[in-house]
């Protein structure tokens, strides 16, 4: 699916700037792309790699098994088929709490280490676990309480009350969240495999 | 509720270090690890991020998303908003900087205090980079074949996008 989207992307964008006359744009953007994406990366570098050293001490401590078997009453129900102490849920744990105080650069590498356990028990290696789809949702519905970017921007732009869409957003993304659980639970069960 | 933004890292730093001690594993060697670990994936990732920028970018240069956005310009007059919300709800899944740039661009144009601002504040606070996420998360660690992932997080995004609607005219209007 990716792999259609990402070639239709390109040919929308080249074709239409054609007929629209921003062809200099796309032009730009052909060549300055790779450095953009050195530039994004160099971005997260600092965070993954610090965070990833400390999700290792929490591995190797034996607090990421901890953190799942005290959560597993609930991480249990959304991801059957992942062993109850597995450090994946740890992970899940660790990265879906930071999402929710709005940190997502530092939510990132628990999410990527979570991956990397859940391919460790999955069966075929380039064919997505329903374990990692269910993750997937729970993170892309990205279920921030305090979502910091927007608040430091209104701020910026002189809001009045900066924090008051606050419940607006925390409602939103629950029910955004919630929605694509539970889309994901009926795949799973229609498909049988849990 | 900011003040608990300031302090989960720490505490979550400090909770990491202590419980390292309490097992008595070396904690500074599984750090180096794990730095060297977080190198790895980061190298690892640069494709799938090259790619995403790539394509997303040449789409939302060429204007064809502003474009699609404009023929719901008589409808959207009717309940005073402009395109750029529309705009926004597109960009959304697909570029976290682009959307953010369109909400910038209507807190100058509208304020943030305005129906629209509020909208935009909304929409951006209760969705994700859903496709950035998914060719980060799967390309990471090599998942070509995704199934139904995608189409489950645009579902989600849909509902969030819609809900922000809903919800800012329940609570402000």
């Amino acid at each position: 699916m990716v792999n259609v989207i990402w070639g239709v992307f390109i040919i929308i964008g080249i074709i239409f700037s054609f007929f629209n006359g921003k062809v200099d744009l796309i032009n730009n953007e052909i060549i300055v792309s790779g450095k953009n994406a050195v530039n994004l990366m160099l971005e997260m570098l600092p965070m993954l790699a610090l965070w990833m050293g400390l999700m290792r001490i929490a591995e190797d401590s034996g607090l990421l098994k901890f953190v799942a078997r005290k959560l597993s009453f609930v991480l249990n129900k959304l991801f059957p088929s992942v062993p109850k102490d597995n450090e994946a849920l740890g992970l899940i744990a660790s990265n879906v709490a930071i999402n929710m105080a709005g940190l997502g650069s530092a939510a990132t590498p628990c999410g990527l280490k979570a991956m990397k356990e859940l391919q460790k028990i999955n069966d075929k290696k380039d064919t997505a676990s329903t374990a990692m789809i269910t993750f997937l949702v729970l993170n892309t519905g990205g279920v921030t309480i305090i979502p910091t970017t927007i608040i430091s921007l209104r701020v910026l732009h002189g809001s009045a009350a900066p924090t008051e869409v606050i419940p607006t957003c925390i409602l939103a993304t629950f029910s955004s969240c919630i929605a694509g659980l539970l889309l994901d639970y009926f795949i799973r069960r229609k498909n049988g495999n849990s | 509720m900011a003040t608990v933004s300031i302090v989960i890292l720490p505490i979550i730093v400090l909770i990491i270090v202590i419980y390292g001690y309490k097992s008595k594993i070396n904690i500074y060697d599984s750090f180096l690890k794990g730095v060297l670990e977080g190198l790895k994936t980061c190298v690892s990732i640069f494709p799938n991020i090259l790619a995403m920028i790539f394509a997303v970018n040449l789409l939302i240069k060429s204007g064809f998303i502003d474009y699609i956005s404009s023929f719901l310009n008589p409808a959207l007059s009717r309940y005073n908003l402009s395109t750029d919300i529309i705009s926004m709800a597109f960009f959304r899944p697909i570029s976290g900087n682009a959307s953010l740039a369109i909400m910038d661009n209507i807190f100058s144009n509208f304020g943030p205090d305005s129906l629209m601002g509020r909208l935009a504040s909304t929409i951006q606070g209760s969705t994700d980079t859903t496709f950035y996420v998914l060719a980060l998360y799967f390309g990471s660690i090599g998942i070509k074949k995704t199934r139904y992932a995608l189409p489950v997080g645009l579902f989600a995004d849909f509902v969030g996008i819609v809900m922000s609607f809903l919800l800012v005219y329940l609570f402000f209007y």
